[in-house]
């Protein structure tokens, strides 16, 4: 009560009386009110939509995840179907090389086998005719020389 | 009381006048409540409506309050710290409405058009009272979080990086609500005294530049005055390692 006998005129700036502790109570009253009436409906349903943004963000990247799993999988098996498939080629490609070669091989054998064939004949032939040519030489010969031999 | 004699004769300024209501054998400021009421009035029924139909997809009113409740939990979580801002928030955010309310209501509206038979109606916060009421408030209010959050463990603050402190914690005690008070007090009632001198003596134009000042300045009282107390509670509730 010392302050309101400094400033006991009646009114002044610094006039304090029961306005002090009646105001701190309206101010009480109205933090009340406003919690009641601003603080908590606005709280929940800002905090309400803060976790709905939160789970629906970590849900978005969750699927994110899964996709990017998903593309490189299917990164990796087109990758996997892209080598499979230079294989085959390669493989077929060689394979064709070796047929053609068996084939060229075969052909040149059967080629030489015959042609191995027509001279032995032709030389078969040769001798044969040869033989027959000397005996029928030798035969004629021993014509001439035995008819000689009786004319005289 | 020479410097009021000199206020209250000064022209038609009437600085130190009050409005006296007589309830039993107690008097009260009534400006300062009428004053008080009709803005606080003002802000619930605003408040009421912007809160009517809350919606997830925030139109119009809601959206502004949304921002409005936003600031508010920004300012007192930075101050008081994560683990117990919840509790101090509406508070804190009470403070600082009503502070911001009467602030600008005081010079927003023409209250001068209003004839009182004695004092004149302003911004609450231009008088001493209610000042000195937010700030002791605001001494409870950092006790009452630092003895319910540590208990005892609450003097320790006193003690905090030496014992030499203790005289110069328990002098801020003291300084806190004293500078709360005065500081809002000064600053509101400054302003509303700059504009009416200015007013008497130049009526046209050169006002409104310093009415603009006081705008800017009401509102950064009001944050200054929630920021703080934010910073008073924060500092109680700290866990000191």
């Amino acid at each position: 009560m010392f302050v309101s006998y400094l400033f006991a005129t009646e009114g002044g700036l610094f006039d304090i009386n029961a306005t002090l502790p009646l105001m701190a109570i309206q101010v009480v009253v109205l933090t009340y009110l406003l919690n009641s009436l601003f603080f908590k409906p606005v709280g929940k349903v800002v905090e309400k939509r803060e976790e709905f943004v939160r789970s629906n963000i970590s849900e978005a990247k969750k699927k994110l995840a899964e996709v990017e799993k998903l593309e490189a999988d299917l990164q990796n098996q087109l990758l996997e179907a892209r080598s499979e498939a230079a294989q085959i080629v390669i493989e077929a490609e060689l394979e064709s090389e070796k047929l053609y070669k068996e084939a060229i091989e075969l052909a040149n054998s059967e080629a030489n086998t015959s042609k191995e064939n027509a001279r032995l004949e032709i030389e078969n032939q040769t001798s044969s005719a040869r033989e027959q040519l000397s005996q029928q030489a030798e035969a004629l010969s021993e014509l001439i020389v035995n008819r000689l031999i009786h004319q005289t | 009381m020479n410097l009021n004699y000199f206020f209250t004769n000064f022209a038609e300024l009437e600085v130190g006048q009050h409005l006296y209501w007589q309830i039993g054998n107690i008097s009260i400021h009534g400006q300062v409540f009428l004053t008080s009421w009709i803005l606080l009035g003002a802000l619930l029924v605003f408040i009421s409506l912007g809160t009517k139909k809350m919606e997830n997809d925030p139109k119009g009113l809601q959206n502004l309050l949304e921002f409005l409740w936003d600031y508010i939990r920004d300012l007192a979580r930075t101050q008081i710290g994560e683990k117990v801002y919840r509790d101090w928030m509406p508070f804190i955010g009470t403070l600082f409405l009503f502070v911001f309310v009467s602030n600008w209501g005081g010079a927003l509206i023409p209250w001068r058009l209003i004839k009182l038979p004695s004092g004149e109606l302003g911004a609450p916060t231009a008088d001493i009272n209610t000042t000195i009421a937010l700030a002791l408030l605001v001494s409870l209010s950092y006790f009452y979080a630092g003895l319910s959050n540590k208990g005892w463990r609450y003097f320790e603050y006193y003690v905090h990086p030496t014992p030499i402190m203790l005289p110069f914690k328990i002098l801020e005690d003291f300084t806190k609500p004293l500078s709360l008070s005065f500081r809002l007090f000064g600053n509101i009632l400054a302003d509303e005294l700059v504009v009416s001198v200015l007013v008497f003596l130049v009526p046209l134009v050169l006002p409104i530049p310093v009415m603009f000042l006081g705008l800017f300045t009401s509102a950064i009282q009001a944050l200054i005055f929630a920021t703080l107390a934010a910073y008073y509670i924060g500092e109680a509730v700290e866990e000191h390692h």
